[in-house]
């Protein structure tokens, strides 16, 4: 039908429409890298303020506001995307699928995802950005003057909606789309923690969802949810938010989990050491992911039950994530070992991920908490698991599947430079600052005394900040020289194991010419290993279904995008705000309408336009 | 055979809701989102249970809560569940006059649900008990107000799927979305079951 079509139009145009997992993935990836380089700059801003004792470099509210963007925009922004874009480019690809389950919402989550984005990055023009921390704990949020925190609450609820299409999607896509022999226990480990981490979405996002919309109405139509002189409770906050952010916090590093063993995997050219336990421990600690959330509140006095309960809940995590260091340190022992760029990443990986985990473990003591809780302790904690575990996974899973989505690997001798750099300058970060919290220093404070002995070691985590930038520098300075001068490499440049690496570069649009057929873990080593040359098909060539591109999900979220600002200007706007709210919704109603009306059966690639037989990944 | 042509009883499958792959996707998705439905509202339960008895300036939940009004609106809307589940026998019957004719009655007695829900919440305004009285009132008109807009959202859902179907007869491809109305008003149901016990038993025992 028309779609066939789709390629002789613009690209801008194709780019809005797509509804290609490969591209949405690409869309991904481009904005959550973008959304990193601002986090990144606000991080160095923040680092820069506190070099030095009683520093005015940047103070007071500003401040305020660049450490909530920083980490609202690290999380929600940066982390989650790129998160996104690996599932999008790898997870139909694993499953031996030709697309999502859903590609229209794929990329209506997408388009949400970006304009919250945008929405919530505005407010630096518009009078302030939120200032209450991305926690933005009651009744500091409720309270806080200006319409930093409206854009908190309406961006972040409009990307929040975009995150739970996302993992909807995926979880159909992985339990309906798998090619034949692909049962469960032969999925690829990405794949699994990538199903485990959209179940945690699904059962998470709501909740804050809620949660913002509470916070929304006592903003926005002066409800008393969290107002104590009305009979409010601000604690309920405290417990939606944790309820939804310590499943955050495991949907974040689930992913990492799975780009490490895929890697570690490939580059000792051996089976991952205990498959089964490793699926086990998955889906061990996503479970358990949602029963330890008041570790975040022992301080707010919940009483010696709930402590201890909750406290020994925490620490039980640490034992499936212990499972899974020894089954990768395992894999790699007596691998015919291949130190590229992804591998080092994933081998720097495990030791700083151990050391987020022993602080986690400390943390997790109540009594001990008390001190801990709310210094720089807690901020070496999370930066340990989320820069060391996340964001090394995440570059990894660049390096590694790079040539999948691009065509072409990124430099090796470039990619070792950025490993170390970033790798040494996160340490030099982060390591002094367990000592910084031990010694009293709070966290979200803008500045410290002289004559503490805070100054060196702040001193050297500023420092440490500086060689970060330059690893990001490289890597950005990497995908560019990439681009102009890197050649097209063949579609399995690792000798990989997986079926992402069977096809052809670039990958064609319905990925796969031939359904393969799956006979074990490792697919497409298994049939390496039986002397063929590609996958064994389970189908004939024959005509492919695809689905049609579509622009209403780009209008849909526009649509919301402009009731949210109609929201955020709800009690200073007037009439406008109402017409903006009004039109708004409206624009999003009609599209959902539209998309129920027009019937949308997709359209069919003709068998005499494919190629005739599949010449696997050396096309 | 074409996803949009219409049905036969010779060709008629068990289950056309699930006969394809898209349908097969949209049964599990809509399933998983009702999941997460669910956990969008025990948040809320959650929130009402924590608030529902801090008045405020407002009245007492015991005060106000008129049971025989509300008793109404819960026979309407679980008879509305049981239409369409009328409507859903008939589908799987490839009986389409009938099955139309029982999501009419459904989306009849949903408007008639909402119309209560209206004039009730009018009448509670009336009597001081509102969305910024306390935060009794703010976590009522959230949950019930969620639930009034689930039922909204349905009837506009449905009237959709009943107007662009009308002088249709079934397909593969429009066999899902019905069974799905179906799935999401059998949910907006069960929550208000819930709605019932929670908010105006539990409030007018106090
Ligand atoms: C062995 C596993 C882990 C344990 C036992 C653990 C334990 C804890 C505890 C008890 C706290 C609260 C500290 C306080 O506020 O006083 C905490 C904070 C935090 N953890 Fe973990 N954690 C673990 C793994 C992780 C992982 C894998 C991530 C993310 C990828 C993570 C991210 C965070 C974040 C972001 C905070 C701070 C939140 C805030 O207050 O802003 N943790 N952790
Ligand atoms: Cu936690």
């Amino acid at each position: 039908m028309s779609n066939a079509h789709a390629a002789n139009k613009s690209s801008l145009w194709d780019w809005l429409t797509t509804v290609d997992h490969k591209k949405i993935g690409i869309l991904y990836l481009i904005s959550g890298g973008f959304f990193f380089l601002i986090g990144g700059l606000e991080a160095l801003l923040i680092r820069i303020q506190l070099m030095k004792p009683e520093n005015t470099f940047l103070t007071g509210d500003l401040y305020n506001q660049v450490l909530t963007m920083h980490g609202t925009t690290m999380i929600f922004l940066a982390a989650m995307p790129i998160i996104f874009a690996f599932m999008n480019a790898v997870v139909p690809l694993q499953i031996g699928a030709r697309d999502v389950a859903f590609p229209f919402l794929n990329s209506l989550g997408f388009w949400l995802f970006f304009f919250g984005g945008v929405l919530l990055n505005l407010s630096w023009f518009l009078g302030g950005a939120p200032d209450a921390g991305w926690t933005a704990y009651a009744p500091l949020s409720t309270t806080s003057s200006g319409s930093g925190l409206d854009f908190y609450v309406l961006g972040l609820q409009i990307a929040g909606a975009g995150t739970l299409i996302g993992g909807i999607n995926f979880l159909v896509t992985i339990i309906n789309m798998r090619a034949p022999g692909m049962t469960f226990m032969r999925m690829p480990l990405f794949t699994w923690t990538a199903f485990i981490t959209s179940g945690l979405i699904l059962f998470a996002f709501p909740a804050l969802t809620i949660g913002f919309f509470l916070l929304m109405f006592d903003r926005v139509f002066e409800a008393n949810f969290f107002d104590a002189s009305m009979g409010g409770n601000p604690i309920i906050w405290e417990h939606i938010f944790w309820i939804f952010g310590h499943p955050e916090v495991y949907i974040l590093i689930l992913p990492a989990f799975g780009i490490i063993s895929e890697v570690v995997s490939t580059f000792s050219k051996k089976r991952l050491f205990g498959y089964s336990a490793m699926v086990f421990a998955t889906v061990l600690i996503g479970f358990l992911g949602f029963m330890v959330w008041a570790h975040h509140m022992f301080t707010v006095g919940l009483g010696p039950v709930a402590n201890s309960i909750f406290a020994v809940a925490t620490m039980a995590i640490a034992i499936p994530t212990g499972v899974k260091i020894f089954n990768w340190v395992f894999t790699l022992w007596g691998g015919q070992i291949r130190f590229t760029t992804a591998n080092l990443f994933a081998v720097g990986f495990i030791p700083t991920f151990v050391m987020g985990g022993v602080t986690g473990v400390m943390l997790a003591a109540a009594p001990a908490d008390y001190q801990y809780h709310d210094s720089y302790f807690v901020v070496a904690h999370f930066h340990y698991v989320i820069v060391g575990g996340l964001v090394l996974g995440l570059f990894a899973g660049l390096y590694y599947w790079y040539p999948r989505m691009f065509g072409k690997m990124l430099n090796e001798t470039i990619g070792k430079w950025n490993f170390w750099t970033f790798f040494i300058g996160f340490h030099l970060t982060f390591f002094p600052q367990h000592f910084l919290g031990l010694m009293g220093m709070p966290r979200r404070y803008f500045t410290y005394p002289e004559g503490f002995g805070l100054g060196s070691m702040n001193f050297i985590s500023t420092i440490g900040a500086f060689f970060m930038t330059i690893g990001t520098i490289l890597f950005v300075y990497n995908i560019i020289i990439t681009h102009a001068k890197g050649k097209m490499v063949s579609g399995d440049p690792w000798d990989g194991r997986t079926l992402e690496w069977a096809i052809p570069n670039p990958t064609p649009h319905y990925n796969f010419l031939q359904t393969p057929l799956v006979r074990g873990l490792d697919a497409l080593w298994i049939e390496k290993m039986a002397g063929n040359k590609k996958m064994t098909p389970a189908e004939p060539v024959g005509d492919i279904h695809m689905p049609n591109n579509s622009i209403l999900p780009f209008i849909m979220s526009l649509g919301f995008f402009i009731a949210g600002f109609g929201f955020i200007y709800f009690n200073k706007g007037g009439a406008l705000a109402l017409v903006a709210i009004i039109v708004g919704l409206g624009i999003g109603l009609v599209c959902m309408f539209l998309r129920s009306w027009i019937d949308d059966h997709g359209y069919h690639i003709h068998k005499k336009d494919l190629p005739k037989e599949d010449k696997g990944a050396d096309l | 055979m074409n996803v949009g042509e219409r049905l036969t009883d010779q060709n008629f499958p068990e289950s056309p809701e699930k006969a394809t792959l898209e349908g097969k996707n949209k049964f599990l998705g809509f399933w998983l989102f009702l999941g997460g439905e669910t956990v969008l509202f025990a948040t809320l339960f959650g929130t009402y249970l924590g608030l529902r008895n801090s008045f405020g300036k407002g009245p007492e939940a015991s005060e106000i809560f008129q049971l025989p009004m509300v008793f109404a609106a819960t026979i309407i809307l679980l008879t509305s569940s049981l239409t369409s589940v009328y409507a859903v026998l008939a589908l799987k019957e490839n009986r389409v006059k009938a099955m139309r004719g029982w999501l009419f009655v459904t989306l009849l007695l949903g408007l008639s649900f909402l119309g209560l829900e209206i004039y009730e919440f009018i009448h509670y305004v009336h009597e001081g008990h509102t969305f910024t009285s306390g935060a009794f009132g703010s976590a009522f008109y959230t949950l019930v107000g969620f639930h009034g807009g689930h039922v909204l959202f349905g009837c506009l859902w449905l009237s959709t799927l009943l107007i662009r179907n009308s002088g249709r007869g079934l397909t593969l491809y429009n066999s899902p979305k019905y069974y799905l109305f179906a799935l999401y008003w059998h949910f907006v149901d069960v929550v208000w079951v819930f709605i019932f016990t929670v908010v105006y038993l539990l409030g007018k025992v106090g």
